[in-house]
C-alpha cells in the first residue's frame, strides 16, 4: 500500500515522516513524476510505503511544489492520504485539508502538536471534528512519538476498506450562506463528470478547480466550446450573485466552513506559550537595531565552529587518513610491480584528486549540521524577514540570503542549500550568484600572493577581493534581473513559525541524506574529471607517458592558454596550467605552481616574484577570485539546475567575467604606470 | 485605507483582497479573506517587510503587497 504524507510547511511533516519510517527512507523517482520523492517503509508495517510530499498550503497549480503534490495525488493514486495538521495553527492548516478531501482518496487527519495544545490548556473535540470533516481524526505528537500507532491503524483501516471522505460539501452547519458557490460546483461537477472520468480526475475536485479558474485543469479536461461557455456563464452568475470574484468566493466558502468547525470543536487560548516565547526571542533577533549584529554573531559562530574548530581539523584528519592509505597502496603496488603508468593513475590521479575532494566532506557535514539546526528552529525564516529588503534590489528575496552566505565557506553546500527556496527562478538566480562569494578554498592562494606582493597590506587586499566579489555579484544580479531571469519573483508572503527546539533525529537524517548525496552523485563526475586531468598531465600529445609534466598535454594546453592570459598580465604557461588544475580544486593552484616551478613551499614566494609584478599579481588574484567554480561545485550546480546548458552558462559567464575584470585592472594599471 | 496604513500594534478588518493572480491566490490561501481581522505586530529592521498576526499565526509580507489589501480599522 502506498500512502502520501501531505501537509503545510512547518506542520511537523518531516518529523512525522522520520518517526514513521526511521532509517528506511530513501530518495527515489516515481514513474510519471519527474521530481524526486522521499519514500520509506513504515516501521512495523513492512507492506506500507510512505511518500513524503513537499510542504504546501493549497493545491493551486502555481508553485512547483504544489504541482508536484497535485500530480502525484492525481496520477499515482496512492491508497491513502495522511494529512498532517498543526493543531496550534489549525485554521490555516485545514484550508489544504478541505481541498484534499475533494480528491476523494481515503484520508486520515493527523492532528499534530496536540501536546502543545494541551499544555496551553486548550482542547479539541476530536469526535465532533471527525463528524464535521467526514474523515478520521487522530491526535498525535510527532516530536514525542505519541499517537503514531493509532494513526497508522486508522490509516490502514481506512485505506483497506477504501473509505472515502464522507463529506464533500462545506456549508457551515447546514446553513446556506454560500449556497451560490455550492450550486455552481454541483452543476459543473454534473456537466463534466464524463470528461473528468476519462482523465481519471474526481469530478468534484475538477469542478471546484474550474470555479477557481484553474487553467491547467480546464485544458486537461478537453471540454467542448459549448460546455466551457456554459461553465463560464455559471461562474459569472455566481460572481454577480455574491458580488465577489471566483477565487475569493471559493476561499471565503472554505474559510467560513473552517471557522465554523473551529468554533464548534476548538477551545482556543489567546496566546500559546510557544508564541509568547517566540515573541520574546524575536525581541532580540528581529529587533530594529540588534537584528543585524545578532545575525552576524550567529553566522560568525557557525563559520568559526565549522572552519576553525570542527570542520577543518576533521578535514585535515581525513586528508591525513587518505594520504596514509594512498601511501600504503603505493607501497603495495610498487612491491607487486604493477605497471608504473597504472600506478601513477591510482596514486597521482585517483588518490590525489578524489582525496582532495573527499576531504571537503567533514566541512560540508559540519556546516550543514549547524545550518539545519538554524533552519529547523525557525531562525532561517527570520533571516529571510530581515534581509528581504536589501536583497530585493537585485531581484531576489530574503530566502536567498543564507545560501549565498554559505558560499563564503564552500560553494558546494551553498548550492545544495538552494533546494529550500520556494521558486525555481529564485533558486536559479541564487545558484548563479553564489560563486561570486569567494569560497574558503581560495584563501591559501590569497594568503600566499598577498604575503609575497603586498606585505603589510595583506588584510586590506584580501578584504578588497571579497568586496570585489560581492560588488560584481550584485552587479551581475542587476543584469540578470533585467535580462535572463526577468519573471516576477514569487510573492514574499511567508509564515514565521514559532521557534521550536530542533529534533536531532531530523537533523541527523538530513545530514546523512546530504552527505550521501554529495558523495554518491558528485563523486561520479569528480572521479571522471580526476582521471581526465591525470591523463592530460601524464601523457604528451603522442600519448607517450611523460616523466616531466612540462612535456604533457596539460602543459601544451597551458602554453596555448597563456596566449589568452597575456592581455591580463600573466603569460607564463605554468601559471595557466596552475589555473587549469584549479578547476579541480582551488587549492591545487598553489600545489601546481610549486610542482611546475620546482620551488619548495618556503621558496615559492620568491619564485612567484620572478613570475609576477604586484600589478599582475593583483590581476591574477582577481581572476582567481572570479573564474569558474571548481569541479565539485560544478557537479552540484549541474545536479541542482538539472541542465547542462545552465551549468555551462555559469562556467562561461564566470570565466568571461573574470577575464574582463582582470583585463580592466591590468590595462588600467599599465596606463597609470 | 490599506493594510500598509495600519500602524504597528493596530488591527484591521479585511474588506477586499487585491493583487495580481499569484499574489492574490497566495493571500487567500494564507487566510487573508474578507472579514478576517489582522494585527500588525512588527516591521523588519529596515521598515519592510511587516509581521502580521492572522488566524492565530504569524505571517510576513512586503509593504508593496500590503497596499493591495483594503482594511478598516478595528478595535481589539
Amino acid at each position: 500500500m502506498i500512502f502520501a504524507l501531505v501537509g503545510n510547511q512547518n506542520s511537523g511533516k518531516s518529523t512525522l515522516f522520520n518517526q514513521l519510517t526511521g532509517s528506511s527512507q530513501r530518495v527515489g523517482n516515481f514513474p510519471g513524476v519527474t521530481v524526486e520523492q522521499k519514500t520509506g517503509s513504515v516501521t512495523g508495517h513492512k507492506d506500507i510505503t510512505m511518500v513524503d510530499l513537499p510542504g504546501i498550503y493549497s493545491l493551486s497549480p502555481y508553485a512547483g511544489d504544489e504541482i508536484i503534490t497535485r500530480d502525484f495525488l492525481l496520477k499515482e493514486k496512492p491508497d491513502g492520504i495522511i494529512n498532517i495538521v498543526d493543531a496550534t495553527n489549525i485554521e490555516r492548516n485545514l484550508y489544504l485539508t478541505l481541498q484534499l478531501i475533494e480528491l476523494q482518496i481515503p484520508m486520515v487527519l493527523a492532528l499534530n502538536m496536540m501536546d502543545e495544545v494541551q499544555a496551553n490548556n486548550g482542547s479539541i473535540a476530536i469526535l465532533q471534528m471527525r463528524e464535521l470533516l467526514g474523515i478520521p481524526v487522530v491526535p498525535v505528537s510527532a516530536a514525542k512519538n505519541q499517537g503514531l500507532s493509532e494513526l497508522m491503524e486508522q490509516a490502514v483501516d481506512t485505506a483497506r476498506n477504501r473509505r472515502k471522505p464522507e463529506r464533500i460539501d462545506f456549508c457551515p452547519g447546514g446553513s446556506e450562506p454560500d449556497g451560490a458557490v455550492h450550486r455552481v460546483i454541483h452543476a459543473i461537477s454534473y456537466l463534466i463528470e464524463d470528461h473528468a472520468g476519462r482523465q481519471g480526475v474526481p469530478a468534484r475536485f475538477a469542478a471546484a478547480k474550474l470555479v477557481e479558474g484553474d487553467v491547467p485543469m480546464l485544458e486537461s479536461l478537453r471540454l467542448s466550446q459549448n460546455e466551457a461557455d456554459t461553465i463560464e456563464h455559471a461562474v459569472k452568475e455566481m460572481e454577480t450573485e455574491l458580488d465577489t470574484d471566483r477565487e475569493a468566493a471559493m476561499a471565503d466558502m472554505r474559510y467560513n466552513f473552517i471557522e465554523d468547525v473551529c468554533e464548534k470543536c476548538v477551545a482556543k487560548v489567546k496566546e500559546s506559550r510557544a508564541y509568547r516565547r517566540s515573541v520574546h526571542i524575536d525581541s532580540l533577533l528581529t529587533h530594529k537595531i540588534l537584528a543585524f549584529p545578532a545575525f552576524l554573531g550567529i553566522m560568525l559562530a557557525v563559520f568559526w565552529l565549522t572552519f576553525g574548530v570542527i570542520g577543518v581539523p576533521l578535514s585535515e584528519l581525513f586528508e591525513w587518513g587518505i594520504e596514509k592509505l594512498g601511501e600504503g597502496v603505493e607501497v603495495t603496488l610498487e612491491a607487486y610491480g604493477l605497471n608504473p603508468v597504472l600506478q601513477s593513475l591510482i596514486n597521482d590521479g585517483i588518490f590525489a584528486g578524489v582525496g582532495a575532494v573527499l576531504s571537503f566532506v567533514p566541512v560540508i557535514v559540519t556546516l550543514f549540521f549547524f545550518l539545519s539546526i538554524l533552519e529547523d528552529s525557525g531562525y532561517m525564516a527570520r533571516v529571510a524577514f530581515i534581509m528581504d529588503k536589501p536583497l530585493r534590489k537585485i531581484g531576489l528575496s530574503g530566502r536567498s540570503f543564507v545560501p549565498m552566505l554559505m558560499g563564503f565557506g564552500c560553494t558546494v553546500p551553498a548550492v545544495m542549500a538552494t533546494r529550500t527556496l520556494a521558486s525555481e527562478r529564485d533558486k536559479k538566480m541564487t545558484i548563479f550568484l553564489t560563486p561570486f562569494m569567494s569560497c574558503s578554498a581560495k584563501i591559501p592562494i590569497y594568503a600566499l600572493f598577498t604575503a609575497a606582493f603586498f606585505p603589510g597590506y595583506q588584510a586590506l587586499v584580501i578584504t578588497g577581493l571579497y568586496l570585489i566579489g560581492i560588488l560584481l555579484g550584485v552587479f551581475s544580479g542587476f543584469i540578470m534581473k533585467k535580462t535572463v531571469y526577468k519573471g516576477a519573483p514569487v510573492p514574499f508572503v511567508m509564515e514565521l513559525p514559532n521557534y521550536r527546539f530542533p529534533s536531532m533525529k531530523n537533523v541527523l537524517l538530513l545530514l546523512w541524506e546530504r552527505t550521501n548525496d554529495f558523495v554518491q552523485r558528485a563523486f561520479t563526475v569528480i572521479f571522471l574529471a580526476t582521471i581526465v586531468i591525470w591523463f592530460l598531465q601524464s601523457f604528451d600529445i603522442r600519448l607517450n607517458h611523460v616523466a616531466d609534466s612540462a612535456d604533457s598535454m596539460l602543459a601544451v594546453a597551458g602554453r596555448f592558454l597563456s596566449a589568452v592570459f597575456a592581455p591580463i598580465g600573466f603569460s607564463d604557461w605554468r601559471v595557466a596550467t596552475g589555473l587549469i588544475t584549479g578547476f579541480m580544486a582551488k587549492e591545487a593552484v598553489i600545489s601546481t605552481l610549486a610542482v611546475l616551478t620546482g620551488a619548495s613551499a618556503a621558496e615559492l614566494g620568491d619564485t612567484l616574484r620572478t613570475l609576477f609584478s604586484p600589478l599582475t599579481a593583483f590581476s591574477f588574484l582577481v581572476f582567481t577570485l572570479l573564474y569558474t567554480p571548481c569541479v565539485a561545485a560544478v557537479a552540484i550546480v549541474k545536479r541542482e539546475l538539472g541542465s547542462f546548458k545552465g551549468t555551462f552558462f555559469i562556467i562561461a559567464y564566470q570565466t568571461g567575467f573574470a577575464w574582463l575584470a582582470a583585463f580592466a585592472i591590468y590595462q588600467t594599471g599599465r596606463l597609470l604606470g | 485605507m490599506t493594510l500598509r496604513d495600519l500602524a504597528i500594534g493596530q488591527s484591521g478588518r479585511v474588506l477586499a483582497v487585491g493583487g495580481e493572480k499569484v499574489l492574490r491566490r497566495r493571500f487567500l490561501e494564507m487566510g487573508i479573506t474578507p472579514r478576517t481581522v489582522v494585527t500588525v505586530k512588527k516591521a523588519a529592521p529596515m521598515g519592510d517587510p511587516i509581521e502580521l498576526l492572522i488566524r492565530g499565526y504569524v505571517l510576513t509580507l512586503r509593504l508593496e503587497d500590503a497596499e493591495k489589501i483594503t482594511v478598516e480599522e478595528e478595535a481589539v
